[in-house]
């Protein structure tokens, strides 16, 4: 069940059994990672101890925990490419071996910039000390030139090998044809790097992101059983691994949610992807009647009372598949605005309200503007995701024009009962509705009520709001804010080398982050920046580790994970930025960050 | 309610869309609100709401339409919207012949619960996926035969027969070219009697609904409990 053989560093060292000895390793090779896949098997030396062959992220967690040192001793490695699998001590984590190849070089270097994190820092500026005497000058002065280097730009062509065909992940498998014989589309469908799919106990299949439930049935029926067998000797299957491909089960009621991934995320992050999927579910249906269903008839088709509700499965798992901040760190994004600015719009919100409201939101560019709550109830991040996820993921209410009048469920308000949601997209006049949905700058008013009967309510409380927003000047602020997108890097922390960060503030349950543009925007970078950052945060997320900070130096990437009470940050760099110039470039960002605190975040918001 | 409507509540009809998921409600008013087409329009969840403007020779009409989701976990709801209705636009795909039937329950329905005066159409979309020759395609028929592909399913005859008989207004559409859209809310607009647009209906006007089967939905969504939950505020 589980990998801790298959990875291909074995092979590594089958093969360089039967070649020369290793040359002496040469600084060049950190610029030139070009080189062809042969010198894999010119290291033996390296698939036969691996632990040396990565940052620090090993070392780092190995001081910590007790008794797992050896599990730990390959994380790394994954890291290094950003395919890792969960860390979990036992979890099989060697699965990767295949990407713990790395030169002398990279290893010296990180064990030596590892040093002084041993022990548990209090302040990030405590990395520093000891980092600069252990360098030579001709060291520092190759790193000072080399720092520039954008992260995965020196990826090597078989680390990255995975991810070619990324572009092609979310294509449907085609209909049986001429040219599509059930063994190219069933061979397509084994490609795809990411799967999710959901049945029921009793076998019946209700869901599956690729291909018609009919390709697919015999593959569901193993799954099935093999889940069912452990379900009755009661010891229910929570995931295994089959070569480099992890399996995550999330059971829930009379529902297995199965996850099958070849992206690396860890069983934490995947079984959150499930529970999201599982809340769809609940939201299209409510607890209740998805209960009586399968009480009433175990053998219940699903399909069809879940009718429609397949699109937006499909979105939500994309939007995990393609590497989701928000999703990942169980947070929301929110449109930076001027402190006034937001507190004139909550006001204007405010005034406006009527007594059927229960939520009101604003949202513009599918980044939250301003939010106004009773008292006794804060809006929960997984109902927003799926709010979010059904209005601008999903592209049918969108496209549809006008305005909208939405039963759904939000579970983690209630999970028993249906709510009403009024939405209004400002923006979709009939010109313009192309452009808008493809500029992804529309602005949402969103009205929760309890009462079905309140949509003309609430359609004449956003006709007040609107007038109230633009009396002020105030919906051009937000539009203005909106179509301006992230703040770039250099705006943050000027001459950094760090190429992109997440910060998540943990009171507030929200996070900011800089623009992905340039080096982040397509999709391939944009997984690759995503896996670290899952690496990053499983990590030090990892059970039994006390670890704070993290600073990893891969091949293609440096990176930073920082936690405390208050929040949760994450960085990455060029591969050959230093210690220092990564801590440097934190604590900017970390001063930014606590500057700007009331512009980037949504703090307490509009309460009634 | 009312008072948030159009300031010209006598000028302005409320429009219900029925029918079957996927017959084409939504692409048809898509068709007449902004002239548009898209191939692979997403079901509507729950309903979607619209204005547009019909100029008659002796009046401005402004339909109010609810563009309901043809689904049937939605079914429940649909009281909602065609309560207060002055007009309905039952829908069929004319290529699929269970459209039909369930565009007969909705007449039914509708009969029996909505106004008394509503004025009903009944309209078999995707004509352009037939060879008729008022679609403009029937050139390539006979030799092709299956292969050009004629995919009606439903006679013009036989929807036309049943719409006499139940009083309704009768067209064949395509949403995708065009043909007959803007005819058919002409068509509705002209049929409004002229009383029916005077007379405005206020929230009192919401006569007891029976909400057909799904009394389970309604009961949970019901302001009861949420609000129970909710608005202690
Ligand atoms: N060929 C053709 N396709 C059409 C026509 N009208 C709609 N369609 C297609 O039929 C599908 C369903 O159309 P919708 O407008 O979403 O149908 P709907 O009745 O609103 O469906 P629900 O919202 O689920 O009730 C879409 O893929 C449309 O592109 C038409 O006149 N001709
Ligand atoms: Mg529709």
């Amino acid at each position: 069940m589980s990998a801790e053989n298959v990875g291909s560093s074995g092979d590594a060292a089958a093969l360089g059994g039967e070649r020369p000895p290793p040359l002496p390793p040469r600084p060049s090779q950190i610029q030139s990672k070009s080189s062809p896949s042969t010198i894999v098997p010119e290291r033996p030396n390296l698939s036969s101890k691996p632990t040396t062959a990565i940052s620090s992220m090993n070392i780092q967690t190995l001081s910590f925990p007790d008794g797992s040192r050896g599990t730990f001793s390959t994380a790394g490695g994954e890291n290094n490419n950003s395919q890792g699998t969960e860390q979990t001590p036992g979890a099989g984590a060697a699965s990767m071996g295949f990407n713990s190849i790395s030169n002398d070089i990279d290893e010296s270097m990180s064990i030596m910039s590892l040093a002084p994190t041993l022990r548990p820092p209090g302040d990030l500026e405590s990395l520093l000390v000891g980092d600069m005497s252990k360098k030579s000058p001709a060291w520092m002065l190759l790193h000072s030139q080399s720092a520039a280097v954008q992260p995965f730009e020196t990826t090597r062509a078989e680390e990255g090998a995975i991810l070619t065909d990324f572009a092609r992940e979310f294509d449907d498998i085609p209909e049986p044809s001429e040219t599509w014989s059930d063994d190219a589309r069933l061979k397509l469908w084994k490609s795809k790097l990411k799967h999710f799919m959901i049945l029921s106990s009793a076998g019946k299949p209700i869901y599956s992101r690729y291909g018609d439930l009919e390709m697919i049935n015999s593959s569901m029926g193993v799954v099935q059983t093999i889940i069912s067998f452990y379900q009755g000797a009661k010891n229910p299957l929570l995931g295994f691994y089959a070569a480099n491909t992890r399996f995550v089960i999330v059971t829930q009621g009379p529902l297995y949610l199965v996850a099958i991934s070849k992206l690396g995320e860890s069983d934490y992050q995947l079984r959150a992807q499930l529970d999201a999927l599982y809340m769809q579910i609940l939201s299209t249906l409510t607890l209740p009647t998805l209960t009586n269903i399968f009480a009433n008839r175990p053998s219940t088709d699903l399909r069809k009372p879940l009718q429609g509700t397949e699109s937006l499965l499909s979105s939500l798992a994309d939007s995990f598949t393609r590497g989701s901040p928000s999703a990942l760190l169980g947070a929301l994004e929110c449109l930076r605005l001027r402190k006034s600015h937001r507190h004139a719009i909550n006001n204007a919100f405010l005034k406006t309200k009527t007594d059927k409201l229960l939520y009101g939101l604003i949202v513009a560019g599918g980044r939250l503007v301003s939010v106004i709550r009773p008292r006794r109830h804060s809006l929960h991040p997984s109902d927003l995701q799926l709010i979010f996820n059904m209005l601008f993921e999903s592209g049918g209410v969108k496209a549809g024009g006008g305005e909208n009048w939405i039963p759904l469920c939000l579970p983690a308000f209630n999970n028993r009962g249906y709510l009403y949601m009024y939405v209004s997209f400002l923006d979709v006049d009939p010109e313009s509705e192309r452009d808008m949905s493809a500029a992804g700058e529309e602005i949402a008013i969103i009205l929760i009520s309890p009462d079905k009967e309140s949509f003309f309510d609430l359609q004449h409380m956003r006709d007040d709001v609107v007038t109230e927003l633009k009396k002020r000047g105030h919906l051009d602020i937000i539009k203005t804010a909106a179509k301006q997108g992230r703040p770039k890097m250099n705006e943050i922390a000027p001459g950094t080398h760090v190429s992109h960060f997440l910060f998540k503030s943990r009171a507030n349950v929200q996070f900011c982050m800089p623009s992905l543009h340039p080096t982040f925007s397509n999709l391939i970078s944009h997984r690759r920046l995503m896996s670290l950052y899952h690496n990053l945060h499983s990590t030090i997320h990892a059970k039994h580790t006390h670890v704070k900070v993290l600073h990893c130096v891969g091949e293609d990437t440096t990176s930073l994970a920082w936690i405390t009470p208050i929040f949760e940050f994450y960085c990455v760099a060029g591969p050959n930025a230093s210690r220092t110039v990564m801590t440097q470039g934190a604590n900017k960002i970390m001063q930014w960050a606590k500057r700007e605190e009331e512009r980037l975040f949504i703090i307490g918001g509009g309460v009634f | 309610m009312a008072d948030s409507n159009a300031p010209k509540p006598s000028s302005s009809v409320k429009l219900v869309l029925l029918g079957e998921a996927a017959v084409g409600k939504s692409s048809l008013v898509l068709r007449f609100v902004n002239n548009d087409f898209q191939e692979n329009k997403e079901p509507t969840i729950g309903a979607a709401f619209l204005t547009q403007k019909c100029n008659l020779p002796t009046r401005t009409i402004k339909f109010e339409i609810w563009d309901t989701a043809g689904q049937e976990r939605f079914a429940s709801l649909a009281p909602m919207y065609y309560r207060n209705a002055q007009a309905a636009l039952v829908v069929y795909d004319l290529t699929k012949p269970t459209s039909l039937i369930k565009a007969k329950h909705w007449v039914a329905e509708l009969q029996r619960q909505a106004s008394p005066g509503i004025v009903i159409a009944l309209v078999g979309n995707k004509l352009d996926l037939t060879n008729d020759s008022e679609s403009g395609q029937a050139e390539s028929e006979g030799a092709d035969g299956e292969e050009s592909g004629d995919a009606r399913k439903i006679s013009t005859e036989e929807a036309k027969t049943y719409a006499e008989e139940e009083g309704l207004l009768f067209f064949e559409t395509s949403a995708k070219t065009g043909h007959n859209v803007s005819e058919v809310f002409t068509a509705i607009a002209n049929a409004i009697p002229e009383t029916s647009l005077k007379s405005t209906r206020g929230p009192g006007a919401s006569s007891a609904v029976n909400r057909g089967g799904d009394e389970q939905r309604v009961n949970l969504n019901g302001p009861r409990e949420a609000a129970k939950e909710g608005c202690a505020c």
